[in-house]
């Protein structure tokens, strides 16, 4: 019972230690990549699909780790979260395509680093305005209003159409006859994008939401936040601003998600608006529970290991979605229902003792011999 | 004019249908107070059972709606039994975690049993349709099959709820399940009945839209799903004339809104109703007001 008698002290560095094996593991991986990339060792290269999932695996687990905000820390479930990857997306492309257009800018680094901002800051916008509305309600309402959201924002992006004369930025509603290069087409979305996305830049996206993500869990507002979380009428009743509070965790969420989306979208050469459809925000939140609610760093492993898997397990690819939505009911019904919940601690109950038992049998030859 | 009624005509259409979906959202959220996401794809199967039993089975269209509906409460029950009982009393956040994992169960089960391609589902109404003002208003036949539909299943739910002793059950496991059990009533067996009785309202249903727009595929019934929990709460959740009301409004709406502003945002002019709803009225048109409790 030595443990409970921790002070706070040490408890605050449990938490940096915990923090820092995170980073480490982010790290290593990177370090890990790099070396099978550079094929310096025999054997150990990396295949050439695994090599087109390296920005994807960092944009899943940037959405994963900022959705976790929102479902974990905060939480309220949110089904629009490739909404805001959407908007990220096309503002990182539009701004990204425009940087070349008005001002030559042939630096890739600093056009993916400015679109990515760009994305964040219009992520960061529809958090706002979507937030307002959203975390007045409560729940299973809560949840659906994000999924319509979600679905405006895709209905909505499928209207646009961006083109680009010189410094000329045109943006039309419902409207596609636009003068000049056309570089988001409504339905079709934008093509001939260029793909400036690099693995790089992707683990320092990565980097930098673990260190905001972490920094703001461990801090007076994270505490808020989850003293929120755990009881709303208490937290109101100590003097917590709720709104304020649960709108930090929606936008910096929303942000992350649209720098993610940013560099996702300029991975590819032409993205849709129905490459955000409900189906990825549902697959972000398998992410998300499958590593555990409210544990960054199970997000991080569960997105890097659920977007590998089937690229290796190629020939289960059609049972894929099938066996997530098993796995998500069978984690639900093993860490919420009472019946699996009793059985597991009996279990736990029945191995201590037999390891006790042990001990005292070992105890007791000891004192035999 | 007449194209403004022949597009009035195809929203009642198929806010009708929303109407009976919505019912089954409506009722299993007042009694168990969880977003039954998988309902929309209930829908979905008693669609593919009743073209397998029209196509493959060879049975009478009327034949293949009731086994249709038989598998669907068959389906409905062991769904809540299996995944959502054992939750009862866990967060909500956790029972819908289990209906989104319970959703796509179904919908890529029925991805691996039919496919992905569309299947063109035959209609399963046989009488002909209505032309009014010298056939410049065409009534499809579908579209008044749906409407009684609608109509004899809302006199049919009110009355059970209002005069049976299940129904009346019902109305109580939903005020306050504690006070049912007190009282006798067997409350699991009542949320069972709720389910049997909503999914079986899908598989009916998923039959009418599948009717109206013949195109089957394994998402077929979420979106229809995600809306008609919007007119569930458009109208009052819990409330049989408000998931009425709520249907037939957004069929309306979708479809004005398709027809005069565009196509593209049919499905954003419906969520942007529902979030109006949630903001200015969060208990419906036809909802009670619950206060929270401390």
């Amino acid at each position: 019972m030595r443990k409970c008698e921790v002070t706070g002290k040490m408890k605050m560095s449990k938490k940096l230690r915990s923090n820092l094996i995170t980073y480490g593991i982010v790290i290593a991986a990177f370090l890990l990549c790099q070396l099978a990339l550079s094929g310096s060792i025999e054997g150990f290269k990396m295949s050439r699909s695994l090599k087109g999932q390296l920005v994807p695996i960092c944009v899943y687990i940037v959405m994963a780790v900022s959705l976790n905000l929102t479902v974990g820390i905060s939480g309220e479930l949110s089904l629009g979260h490739a909404g805001f990857m959407s908007v990220g997306a096309f503002s990182g492309i539009v701004m990204s395509s425009w940087l070349v257009s008005a001002f030559q800018m042939e630096n890739e680094t600093l056009r993916l680093i400015l679109a990515m901002l760009t994305g964040g800051a219009f992520a960061g916008l529809a958090g706002v305005l979507i937030g307002i509305p959203v975390l007045r309600l409560r729940g299973d309402y809560l949840a659906i209003v994000t999924l319509a959201f979600g679905e405006i924002i895709r209905n909505v992006l499928n209207c646009l159409y961006f083109s680009l004369d010189g410094a000329n930025l045109y943006i039309g509603f419902n409207n596609p006859n636009l003068p000049g290069k056309v570089i988001v087409n409504g339905p079709m979305g934008a093509t001939g994008v260029s793909k400036i996305a690099t693995f790089g830049m992707g683990f320092a996206l990565i980097l930098f939401t673990l260190f905001v993500v972490l920094n703001l869990i461990n801090s007076r507002s994270g505490r808020a936040i989850m003293a929120i979380r755990d009881n709303r009428i208490a937290a109101e009743s100590m003097g917590i601003n709720v709104t304020k509070y649960k709108m930090m965790a929606f936008v910096t969420s929303a942000v992350l998600a649209g720098m993610a989306g940013a560099l996702y979208g300029l991975n590819f050469s032409t993205v849709t608006a129905s490459k955000f459809r409900f189906d990825t925000s549902i697959l972000v939140l398998v992410f998300v529970v499958l590593g555990g609610i409210g544990n960054i760093r199970g997000s991080v492993i569960a997105a890097t290991v659920l977007t590998i898997l089937p690229e290796v397990l190629r020939a289960f690819s059609d049972y894929r979605m099938l066996v997530y939505a098993i796995v998500l009911i069978v984690v639900m019904l093993a860490t919420n229902s009472p019946l699996l919940f009793n059985l597991m601690e009996k279990c736990r109950t029945a191995a201590a003792r037999f390891t006790r038992g042990h001990a005292k049998a070992q105890g007791k030859e000891g004192d035999a011999a | 004019m007449i194209t403004f009624l022949s597009y009035l005509c195809s929203g009642i259409s198929l806010g009708s249908i929303y109407a009976i979906i919505a019912l089954g959202y409506s009722m299993v959220y007042g009694i168990a107070k969880m977003l039954n996401f998988a309902h929309g794809d209930v829908i979905m199967i008693g669609a593919y059972i009743c073209f397998c039993a029209t196509q493959y089975w060879g049975m009478a269209p009327i034949t293949s709606v009731v086994v249709a509906m038989v598998v669907c409460t068959l389906l409905g029950v062991v769904i809540e039994r299996l995944a959502y009982k054992p939750l009862r009393a866990a967060s909500s956040l956790a029972v819908l975690i289990t209906a989104i994992g319970m959703s796509y169960l179904l919908q890529n089960s029925a991805l691996l049993i039919w496919g992905a391609n569309p299947k063109s589902f035959p209609s399963v109404v046989s009488i002909g349709s209505i032309s009014l003002f010298d056939g410049q208003l065409l009534i499809s036949g579908e579209t008044i099959v749906t409407v009684l539909a609608n109509i004899v299943i809302m006199i049919a739910l009110t009355l059970f709820t209002g005069k049976t002793k299940l129904g009346k059950a019902m109305r109580v496991v939903s005020e306050d399940k504690g006070a049912a059990e007190l009282m006798g009533i067997n409350v699991n067996a009542t949320i069972s009945l709720t389910f049997a009785i909503g999914s079986a309202l899908a598989a009916i249903a998923g039959v009418l839209l599948c009717s109206a727009y013949p195109a089957l595929t394994p998402t077929t019934g979420s979106m229809p799903g995600i809306k008609a929990f919007t007119a569930a709460v458009f109208g009052g959740i819990g409330s049989i004339p408000g998931a009425l009301i709520g249907g037939l409004l957004l069929g309306v709406i979708e479809i004005l809104g398709k027809a005069y502003v565009s196509t593209e945002l049919g499905d954003a002019f419906v969520f942007a109703v529902l979030i109006v709803v949630l903001l200015v009225k969060p208990t419906g048109l036809l909802g009670k007001k619950v206060h929270e409790k401390v």
